[in-house]
């Protein structure tokens, strides 16, 4: 999220696409009610299915499924056609003026540089012109032909209202309503916020649905004000946190990367990491890499983390593919290439795309380790549950070990929620049996492999003999000293580079914040973002101030926000560019004359003058990027692209499949299947009941949705002969579930290209052969093994089935 | 545990009390008993209570549902998928609430309306199941409104069931005695509101005293009209002398669209006639000639043991114990 | 107790399910003299209060757990009760489906209590202890990690990649938890690390 929670409460318009908050979300959702309540604000939802959070919105839009971003471009469209753009924050704040090198272009739905065999761009050419000084080429007029505008301008033209009901299926009248209620929030004193989930991301073009609509907010003015901003609902309670904290394949924390194989050495590093200003005296805050890098080598492996040796830069593996995302592993494990893995708190039986093939992968494991509180699918693939997990657990090899973890009512620390705020929690009761603590099992497997590797020696020991472990109890860190590694310290005084017999930090202080953080091995960090959560000041995450100056939702004495407990991202953006409140009824910041003063910490150098620093600090233009150069690899700007299973072929290009650039790999490709096979459009999604796989464990909640069902139009109900409450079969190219019928009016059929009718089959995700609900089939059967092409996030959201009647599952223990 | 752990802020008084606090109210504020004719009465008039369900702010997530087990720590069965997202498909009596799904196309505007109402009793001022009620003292009254079942004095008659406007008590099929929402008598009596209201996401359930939450109707009866509801209203039926759990619907007009909702409800006639009168076994006849196959098995066998609930009534009239009634006997 | 004290605090209830301006008309003036009967007493009397964050979404809702003695002083504690935390300005003691029914969560007779290790071929886990377990991972471990890291790539660069263990973190647990993985994964060199932001 750029705003929190409590700010929705400050909002004019909430759009809900790609995301269902009402039912995923309904506590945050609360601040939507509160909106409209009192202050009078609208809710729209744009969603295949008329959901609960549809239910209590003022208007409501079909859509079919993976055609977001050809509604949302449709809207800007509407917005520039009929001159609904807040000019000034466009002109001043994004990349509008900004020339675009010669020999960029788009037709037939690619863009310039594509190379068919690689299934890649080449995207020199998706960038600025550079001038003699350095900096990028800007028309501020916007007469320039290759400005960005004019180039957006012309990108979203095709998107007319027309062809935004031939992709989508949206009635015109319908996608007009909307596009006229969102275009009215482009004065300044009118905000929109968007809120979105797993609608959006889980889709091979899902990051490009998100630029779709940040770019509307962008051009709305309506990133850095309250009751702004592009609001990613997230999902899991720490799935921020885990984020921030770089627990992925390509990341260090705090949105470092991890190395490349190009990239043999630090220095070689750190040549493409200086990112230098592209316009004069903007911030470009990037350009503090080496600091939060260098402070995390020193987290990891304190003394050893020395000048000479690179900061132990070879410590870090270095990738020779963009990552090893979840699909790859899997695709590499199902190749035999994959000996172990370890589940920490995951369930990748259900969760992962394609569950035949994950069945398939797990087996040709050697060992496979779970920690979890709960039973879990994957702890058990091995076991056979009839035609609900229909294994021979005679065939498969895989040893697999158990172990049992405490629960968040057993734990202490903090959490990270969407709003990146980071909570603290206290344990209240006593775990079960044997349970232990994730950091205890953690630090037991690192004891027990630093003792073998002292015992034995074996392959490349350094990193993990020199891994700092300095811990009251080595067996199990305590919360606070790890939260306190994260913050990072002053390793030796820290002296005032302008006076140095003043010392700013005195040795073994924890520092204020990231701005202490230096690259010449003088302090250490675990996580720069999140510096400034437990300093000398205590622990700020625990923290319960509940004061709320003006009502702006900040609420900045409570628990800690990261970066530097700001609330509201680029808040610097309420503001114009005399630094007055676009709405001075709303205002988040000021500028006094000489400094920034009001209710969020500002995000912008304090004293950094209106008219000169632009909002957009961590990017080196100092604005926002409506054209996004060459950092997605599937375009600068979104275009629609259909899914890789769709109903209908793609309006622009009939011969385009799915994404052009999202990686497919050659054993997947027989798994994917046609519309004349799979003439129905099925998407997956969770239940308000239901949280993934682990309320099914839960009696109560199980008791309030038991059984896995899924849901179909009457129409379509008529067409296969189906009954509500009926036993149906759904197939996939990829696999075959059983469930019961819910038969609604929530779900209509839609009307595409020429008149073709797209039916809409709706799967809920939470069932497996666990816990306390009905066993069931698991919707991740059915759905393809195909990601996003920039993060790799799975498809879920749009694949092919077909549906007919059938008869109850076979009675299984 | 090992180690130390971080000091832990004190929590805030405005949630639930973990020292022991007085009730502040009690039996001394009944202003009904059932099967008692002869009730003191109250010597003080409590402020009158409601719960005001906001269907048009309700967003069918169940909060409500599972905040009433956990609090009230019952245990509804693990059912089925029937085809609808009701679950339980009705109330239990270990469901004391249950949220009621319509998908309704409004005729007016050819738009989907997906009505959702929480279910569950209503603490009727005039309450139909204290009328008919033929043990002493298993259904009260107290003056702010609550209607409490006692289930220590209740007999598994069903009477209740009948005399329900609303259709909400249900009959334990292991003790054989009626349960149904206690507006959470036992929080309310601390300060605290219900717990579904508490849970409640986007607070379309409130709690407070009637004319307030009254007046809060008015304001989101305003909002709705704003909206283009032009039938938005409460629903607080004269019928039944008004209710304790009120809505707010979008089209007060149409009821009956959510759920069925009552259009009128009010006592059935043959309660009232019931009510006169004192002979236990009298209106055990009565109750089973006048109902006949709809709720068969509930009368059916509560005629079966009418002597012996006869005999416990009298008991209770004298002052002793009643044990509580065999299974076996009951099971048919 | 102080039951003034008690009494002003229940004032400020306003999204703790009572309305604000409800509370003092409800009868509290007459606590005191007040007799339980018929009014079940509040089944959280005596129990331990502790602030939590609910473990499902991350909307991260405030709750108080109620127990049956005091983990913080060493005792044995048992969950007895979840509910929202008033205080907490997210969700201001609301809770969803799934938040308001955590204690069932805790409680779940499908928690797991013990380690267990299934052998090759088996239909079955066996109970064992952590020792056997933790020795058996990192030997595993070890053994797979030596057979098979990638030292340096064709070209001589020092790659370090350990790619045949891969490893998937869990996003409900602490960012202290969060950041102990980290260090461990991250210096084994395993490269398929990951967690749930992409599912």
């Amino acid at each position: 999220m750029t705003n929190s929670w409590t700010d929705i409460r400050n909002t004019d318009l909430v759009v809900v696409m790609g995301g269902n908050a009402a039912e995923a979300h309904p506590c945050g959702f609360k601040w939507v009610t509160e909106a409209k309540a009192h202050r009078g604000a609208k809710l729209i939802v744009v969603d295949p299915r008329f959901t609960r959070t549809a239910s209590v919105a003022d208007f409501y839009a079909p859509i079919r499924q993976g055609t977001d971003i050809a509604f949302l471009l449709g809207v800007i469209n509407h917005c520039i056609r009929n001159d609904r753009v807040q000019w000034e924050y466009t002109k001043a704040f994004t990349n509008a003026s900004f020339i675009v090198k010669e020999g960029f272009g788009y037709s037939d739905g690619l863009f310039t540089g594509y190379d068919e065999e690689k299934r890649d761009y080449d995207r020199t050419n998706w960038d600025y012109e550079i001038g003699e000084d350095g900096f990028a080429r800007v028309d501020p007029t916007l007469q320039h032909p290759r400005c960005v505008w004019n180039l957006l301008k012309q990108h979203v033209a095709v998107y007319t209202p027309e062809m935004v009901q031939r992709i989508c299926g949206t009635p015109q009248d319908k996608f007009l309503r909307v596009a006229q209620m969102i275009s009215e929030c482009s004065t300044p004193t009118r905000t929109m916020t968007s809120m979105y989930a797993l609608g959006w991301t889980q889709h091979s073009h899902g990051s490009q649905n998100i630029r779709a609509m940040a770019m509307l907010q962008l051009i709305l003015g309506n990133i850095g004000v309250r009751g702004g901003g592009m609001n990613a609902l997230r999902g899991h309670s720490n799935i921020q946190g885990l984020t921030d904290l770089g627990l992925m394949s390509h990341l260090l924390t705090g949105y470092l990367n991890m190395p490349t194989e190009q990239e043999v050495d630090y220095a070689t590093y750190m040549q493409s990491r200086q990112f230098r200003p592209l316009r004069p005296g903007q911030t470009s805050y990037w350009q503090n890499y080496s600091k939060f890098f260098v402070s995390l080598q020193k987290a990891m492996w304190g003394d050893a983390a020395r000048a000479e040796n690179d900061w132990c830069y070879d410590y870090i593996s270095k990738l020779d593919v963009p990552s090893y995302d979840i699909l790859r592993m899997f695709e590499l494990m199902n190749q035999g290439r994959v000996n172990g893995y370890i589940c920490q708190g995951f369930n990748p039986l259900m969760a992962f795309p394609d569950r035949g093939k994950c069945t398939a992968a797990l087996s040709k494991l050697k060992f496979l380790v779970t920690m979890d509180p709960l039973e879990t699918e994957t702890a058990r693939f091995w076991e056979n549950h009839g035609e609900f997990n229909d294994v021979n657990p005679a065939s498969i090899r895989t040893e697999v070990i158990q172990l049992p973890t405490t629960c968040f009512a057993e734990d202490e620390g903090s959490l990270t929620n969407s709003g990146r705020w980071l909570q603290w929690f206290w344990p209240a009761a006593t775990p079960p049996g044997e349970a232990r603590k994730d950091i205890w099992i953690m630090s037991q497997i690192f004891l027990r492999m630093r003792e073998l590797y002292r015992k034995e020696g074996g392959a490349f020991p350094d990193p993990i003999l020199n891994l700092s472990w300095n811990y009251h109890d080595p067996n199990e860190p305590e919360a606070e000293e790890l939260a306190k590694e994260i913050n990072g310290r002053a390793l030796v005084d820290l002296t005032d580079p302008a006076d140095p017999s003043r010392v700013l930090v005195p040795a073994g202080k924890q520092v204020v914040n990231f701005s202490q953080l230096r690259d010449d091995g003088s302090t250490m960090c675990g996580c720069w973002i999140y510096s400034g959560c437990f300093n000398e000041a205590g622990n700020n995450m625990a923290r319960r101030g509940t004061e709320d100056p003006d009502g702006t939702g900040a609420y900045l004495n409570w628990t800690f926000a990261w970066p530097l407990n700001r609330r509201t991202l680029y808040n610097r953006a309420s503001a114009d560019l005399q630094g007055k409140p676009w709405d001075p009824s709303r205002k988040l910041l000021e500028w006094n004359g000489t400094q920034w003063t009001g209710y969020d910490v500002p995000d912008i150098g304090p004293t950094s003058r209106p008219d000169q620093v632009m909002p957009f600090i961590m990017n080196q233009e100092g604005s926002a990027r409506l054209f996004s150069r060459g950092m997605m690899r599937d375009g600068p700007f979104p275009a629609h692209m259909e899914p890789f299973e769709s109903p209908v072929p793609n309006v622009l290009n009939p011969r385009m499949r799915g994404n052009p650039v999202a990686r497919i790999f050659q054993s997947d490709v027989p798994r994917f299947g046609n519309s004349e096979e799979f003439p129905f459009a099925a998407t997956t999604y969770r239940l308000t009941e239901h949280f993934h796989y682990w309320t099914k464990h839960n009696k109560v909640n199980a008791a309030l949705q038991p059984e896995f069902f899924v849901e179909i139009s009457h129409e379509l109900a008529a067409m296969r002969g189906i009954t509500g409450g009926g036993w149906v079969r759904v197939w996939s190219k990829r696999g075959s579930v059983k469930a019961k019928a819910v038969v609604t009016r929530r779900i209509q059929p839609l009307n595409c290209d020429g008149g073709r009718v797209v039916h809409v089959v709706g799967i809920p995700i939470h069932w497996g052969f666990t816990g306390a609900a009905k066993k069931g089939h698991s919707a991740n059967t059915l759905s393809p093994f195909v990601g996003d092409a920039n993060i790799e996030t799975p498809g879920f959201k749009a694949f092919l089935v077909n549906i007919e009647p059938t008869t109850p599952p076979g009675v299984v223990s | 545990m090992s180690g130390t752990m971080a000091e832990q802020p004190r929590t805030a008084v405005s949630n639930p009390p973990v020292r022991a606090l007085a009730a502040n109210f009690g039996e001394q504020d009944l202003v009904r008993r059932s099967a008692t004719g002869s009730l003191p009465a109250p010597q003080r008039q409590l402020t009158p209570v409601a719960k005001l369900i906001d269907v048009s702010k309700c967003i069918g997530c169940k909060a409500c549902q599972s905040a009433c087990i956990e609090w009230n720590d019952t245990d509804p069965a693990v059912g089925v998928n029937a085809g609808v997202y009701e679950n339980p498909h009705d109330l239990t009596d270990q469901m004391y609430t249950l949220m009621r799904f319509t998908e309704w196309v409004n005729p007016e505007t050819s738009n989907l309306e997906w009505l959702i109402r929480k279910d569950g009793c209503m603490h009727c001022a005039d309450p139909g199941c204290l009328k008919a009620c033929p043990a002493p003292g298993a259904i009260v009254q107290y003056t702010n409104g609550i209607v409490d079942f006692i289930q220590a004095n209740c007999i598994g008659c069903g009477y209740c069931v009948k005399g329900c406007p609303f259709n909400i008590p249900r009959i334990s099929q292991a003790d054989h005695r009626a349960y149904k929402c206690t507006l959470c008598s036992d929080r309310v009596a601390v300060g605290q509101g219900p717990a579904c209201a508490k849970a409640c996401p986007t607070q379309a359930i409130v709690f407070g005293t009637k004319e307030d939450m009254k007046k809060h109707a008015d304001g989101r009866i305003a909002d709705l009209k704003s909206r283009g509801f032009a039938n938005a209203g409460l629903y607080d039926p004269p019928g039944v002398g008004g209710t304790h759990v009120m809505y707010v619907l979008h089209h007060a007009d149409k009821p009956g669209i959510y759920s069925d909702l009552p259009e009128n409800p009010r006592i059935s006639p043959l309660v009232e006639t019931w009510k006169g009168m004192t002979k236990y076994v009298g209106l055990a006849v009565m109750g089973f000639a006048a109902v006949g196959s709809i709720v068969h098995g509930i009368f059916g066998r509560a005629n079966r043991v009418a002597r012996e609930d006869e005999e416990n009534a009298e008991k209770l009239v004298d002052g002793r114990p009643v044990p509580p009634p065999a299974s076996e006997e009951r099971a048919g | 107790m102080n039951i003034e004290l008690s009494r002003r605090g229940l004032l400020k209830v306003a999204g703790a399910g009572v309305a604000a301006t409800s509370v003092t008309a409800m009868g509290f003036g007459e606590a005191e003299a007040a007799v339980i009967a018929h009014v079940r007493p509040l089944k959280l009397v005596n129990t331990t209060e502790t602030r939590n964050t609910c473990t499902y979404c991350s909307v991260a809702c405030g709750v108080i757990l109620y127990s049956r003695g005091d983990v913080r002083k060493g005792e044995h504690a048992e969950l007895l009760h979840v509910e929202g935390d008033a205080d907490h300005p997210t969700n201001l003691g609301t809770l969803c489906p799934k938040g308001a029914a955590l204690r069932d969560f805790v409680r779940s007779e499908t928690r797991l209590s013990f380690p267990k290790i299934r052998r090759p071929g088996s239909d079955r886990f066996e109970q064992v202890s952590w020792d056997v377990a933790l020795d058996r991972i990192a030997r595993l471990m070890k053994d797979d990690r030596d057979a098979n890291f990638i030292a340096r790539n064709q070209a001589g660069t020092a790659v370090n990649r350990w790619t045949t263990t891969g490893m998937l973190a869990a996003s409900a647990t602490t960012n202290e938890t969060a950041w102990t993985t980290f260090k461990v994964a991250k210096t084994l060199g395993i490269a398929g690390f990951d967690n749930q932001a992409r599912v």
